[in-house]
């Protein structure tokens, strides 16, 4: 008999293999937020500001989100046919704490 | 309905309010109202299908599918001339919005509130200011705006009534003053933008728009005097 009492992994630290569907309900916060809100961190020099207070470069094609304390670019936003197409540079996206 | 959608809109009433800008009134049906300080897109599609969209803050607030906004021309652009001298009633147009939740009053926050405005940056303090005075008790309020001449300001006659009713309006001008103005002539410096504004230690919130030179030069002496850079909240319309 084995006297040590058994381990069982935490559940909630065991990755679990989805697909992408499985993201829906988490990044809802997201999608039901307005952008200027969201809070984006800069990688390179660690500055958290929303968006709303980021530096942009637009012109008719895209627009250039740089970070004003680094001026190192964020992503860049690019029109494409009736949509858009975001190529994310460096950092991170998150929800602002209150929502 | 999502902000992201298109919505059509006529433009309902064009006033002119100085020699280079005007004031519309667009009727949109199925509007879902805004807050004071938000903007809108526009989207204009010329025969061939071409399009051109650029963002003009709301002057007015609250329900109601008729919204106001109020354009400088910018002489060589693209849209403003249009907007500005072209546009009619009965004209269609698309917007949408409404736009940023980031660059808005709170009517229920008693913070004392500083609104800096530099030319067509005067829209969205405007749309606070007219908030704030259609309330009967609310944050106190200080405006500076900073003009060419007096001639040069979009909603001069308004903004004069405001500060008739309660508002405390500090006028600049960088061009040339009214006959008799005691100030001087010339940019904001950091030294006006102090006296024309609250105190750090009054904690305002502060919100301060116009072109994107302007809005740094007067955010920057904001915080340099000791206002906490959390506070300034900015807008720029592009430009220099
Ligand atoms: C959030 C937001 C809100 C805005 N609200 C208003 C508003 O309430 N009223 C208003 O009149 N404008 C507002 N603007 C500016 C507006 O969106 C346009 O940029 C402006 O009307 C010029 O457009 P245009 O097509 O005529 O000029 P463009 O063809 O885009 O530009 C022509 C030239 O003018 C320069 N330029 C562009 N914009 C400006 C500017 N604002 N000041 C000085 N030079 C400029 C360009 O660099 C370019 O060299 C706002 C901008 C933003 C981002
Ligand atoms: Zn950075």
């Amino acid at each position: 008999m084995d006297s040590t009492p058994h381990v069982r992994p935490d559940p909630r630290r065991v990755a679990q293999r989805l697909d992408g569907n499985a993201l829906a309900g988490m990044l809802d916060a997201f999608a039901g937020l307005d952008p200027a809100l969201l809070l984006l961190t800069c990688g390179h020099c660690g500055r958290s500001a929303a968006l709303a207070e980021w530096s942009v470069e637009m012109d008719a094609a895209a627009a250039i989100v740089r970070c004003r304390g680094c001026t190192r670019t964020f992503a860049t936003i690019l029109r494409r046919d009736g949509g858009i197409e975001v190529r994310a540079a460096g950092g991170s996206i998150s929800t602002p704490s209150a929502v | 309905m999502r902000t992201s959608d298109w919505l059509a809109a006529r433009v309902a009433d064009a006033v002119p309010d100085t020699a280079h800008g005007r004031r519309l009134t667009l009727a949109v049906p199925g509007w879902p109202g805004n807050a004071p300080g938000q903007h809108l897109d526009i989207r204009l599609t010329a025969p061939d299908g071409y399009q051109a969209e650029r963002s003009y803050s709301i002057a007015s607030s609250g329900p109601g599918e008729s919204v106001e906004i109020a354009v400088d021309e910018i002489p060589e652009g693209e849209v403003s001339p249009y907007l500005v001298r072209v546009a009619e009633p009965g004209d269609a147009l698309e917007v949408k919005g409404p736009l940023g939740a980031y660059f808005v009053w709170d009517p229920a926050d008693p913070s004392p509130v500083q609104l800096i405005a530099g030319g067509s940056g005067i829209v969205p303090l405007l749309a606070m200011a007219r908030a704030r005075a259609a309330m009967s008790a609310g944050a106190p309020f200080r405006l500076l705006y900073s003009v060419r001449t007096a001639a040069d300001a979009l909603y001069r006659d308004e903004v004069e009534r405001l500060g008739a009713a309660g508002l405390d309006v500090t006028w600049a001008y960088t061009r040339q003053a009214p006959t008799g103005w005691p100030g001087r002539v010339g940019r904001l410096d950091a030294e006006r933008i102090a006296q024309a504004t609250w105190m750090p230690a009054q904690h305002p919130l502060t919100f301060i728009c116009g072109p994107t030179s302007f809005v740094e030069a007067a955010a920057d002496a904001m915080v340099a005097a000791g206002h906490d850079a959390a506070r300034v909240k900015t807008e720029r319309f592009g430009g220099s």
